[in-house]
């Protein structure tokens, strides 16, 4: 079983960086979407709304196309590497925390919006208070982005290639075990995966203040 | 330009074979089976050449390579492979090994084929007596062959209802001729480290039409100037060579040797 360690340490690297990523991403977009107007900020909504089901095999394809030596970035020489399946697993997760961030946080700036206007605090200032009183749902939002690059495939798969010691991950592996036909291998690791997955989630859960609760 | 070229293959080949790594797009048999996992550490471990494995279907392997994005290609589709130089993005082509491929379906033999050695033939009794068939559909080696032997019997199964064509690799399609008590065209290798046969065994095998030969291609260096030409071509020396030949015939599972070099070559 040890030599699947530096695949479930790959596996976590990757998602765990993408999941980051996209949180950044994500949050920050929230935050500009929830408590600014500007022209076209209803669109964007609706487009990060519209994007939780992005399909990964698309993504993935696109990234490729992108990475590939005859593509745009193709001089980068990223395909192949951890840091394509990263980024490819950051752009599927981003509007997965930047829709659930801006719900919470869109709600919280309608009770207390005003109160921090009255108080004298600017947006900018408001914003810390903001995000520390939407802990909560902002921890569910960022879990959820985990959920999705922990257990994708598609993208991985194209723009990593499942490359032994270097792209190969855990949910490659499951489709690789596979189609080697050893299924109880295949499924073995799939419940690891499922515990890792669960162990991180409830991790983070603690850690952003459900405890006690 | 062809000069700027030149200094670069030049400079590649004069690089330090230390910490170099070249991308090798892999025919998924040859990786699947075990077979690189076992030679390459000792060419690795010769030259200081890291060999990363990108295993697909010898369609989708070429694809990439034609991309630019792999320094060098392991695959088994002859016809193929004649495209691929002729388009220029290949310039040398060694034959490294060889074996072949079998059909195997459920020992109940549905379309009661066993025992025969003739694959047009099989392929004609499979479809008159409309016994399940797996297909790959997949553009791999494999899947190539199968077309062409469908060609030869002069039929056409596409859209038949015993004709499952399910898109996948070799493993996927021994999984599903498994399950759907099916016949499929696998190669050898493959199918002796596959695991999940169920009721599967061989029906069919040698026929030398069924010969299945694995060769790689260097690729070109004009046309690809960002691939690492002098370790590829070192690695494509050695798999040629006395060897990686030994490796490779020396490769076995459960007492049956799963890749024979070229060296013992039975056929022009």
């Amino acid at each position: 079983m040890e030599k699947f360690l530096p695949i479930v340490a790959l596996s976590l690297e990757v998602s765990l960086s993408a999941t980051l990523l996209a949180s950044i991403a994500g949050i920050s977009a929230a935050a500009l979407l929830a408590l600014s107007r500007f022209p076209g900020r209803g669109l964007l909504v609706v487009a990060a709304n519209a994007l939780l089901g992005l399909p990964p095999v698309v993504v993935g394809l696109a990234m490729y196309l992108l990475l590939s030596h005859e593509g745009p970035l193709g001089a980068l020489g990223l395909l192949f590497t951890p840091a394509a399946m990263v980024l490819a697993q950051a752009i599927l997760a981003t509007p997965i925390v930047a829709a659930l961030a801006h719900r919470v946080m869109e709600a919280r700036w309608a009770e207390y919006g005003r109160a921090f206007e009255a108080s004298g605090a600017s947006r900018l200032h408001a914003l810390p208070h903001l995000l520390a009183m939407s802990l909560r749902p902002l921890t569910t939002a960022v879990l959820a982005g985990f959920g999705r690059t922990i257990s994708e495939v598609g993208a991985v798969l194209i723009v990593g290639g499942n490359i032994a010691f270097h792209t190969r991950t855990m949910t490659t592996t499951i489709v690789l075990e596979t189609s080697r036909g050893n299924l109880e291998l295949a499924l073995s690791l799939g419940l690891v995966l499922i515990g890792i997955s669960v162990t991180v989630s409830s991790v983070v859960l603690l850690l952003g203040g459900e405890q006690g609760r | 330009m062809k000069h700027f070229f030149l200094a670069l293959v030049l400079l590649c080949a004069a690089a330090p074979a230390k910490a170099e790594s070249i991308l090798l797009a892999s025919t998924t048999s040859v990786d699947n089976s075990g077979l690189l996992a076992r030679i390459l550490p000792i060419f690795t471990q010769k030259t200081g050449i890291e060999v990363k494995v990108l295993a697909q279907g010898t369609g989708q392997a070429l694809a990439t390579a034609a991309h630019g994005d792999a320094d060098l290609v392991l695959v088994h589709d002859p016809e193929a492979e004649a495209k691929f130089i002729a388009a220029g993005h290949g310039i040398l082509r060694r034959e490294i090994a060889w074996n072949d491929f079998i059909f195997v379906g459920p020992k109940a033999d549905p379309a009661g084929i066993a025992g025969g050695n003739d694959a047009v033939a099989a392929l004609r009794t499979v479809a008159e007596r409309k016994a399940p068939f797996v297909s790959r559909g997949d553009s791999s080696g494999t899947d190539a062959l199968e077309k062409r032997l469908w060609k030869v019997a002069g039929i056409d199964p596409t859209g038949r209802d015993w004709y499952r064509d399910i898109g996948g690799g070799m493993g996927a399609a021994l999984n599903a001729a498994a399950a759907m008590e099916a016949i499929t065209l696998s190669d050898r290798g493959t199918w002796l480290s596959f695991t999940n046969r169920r009721d599967l065994v061989v029906l069919v095998q040698g026929d030398p039409r069924l010969l299945n030969r694995y060769d790689v291609i260097q690729m070109n260096p004009t046309l690809h100037p960002n691939i690492k030409a002098g370790p590829a071509r070192q690695l494509a020396e050695w798999l040629a060579g006395p060897e990686g030949q030994a490796a490779i015939g020396a490769y076995t599972l459960s007492g049956e040797q799963l890749f024979h070099p070229d060296a013992d070559n039975p056929h022009p």
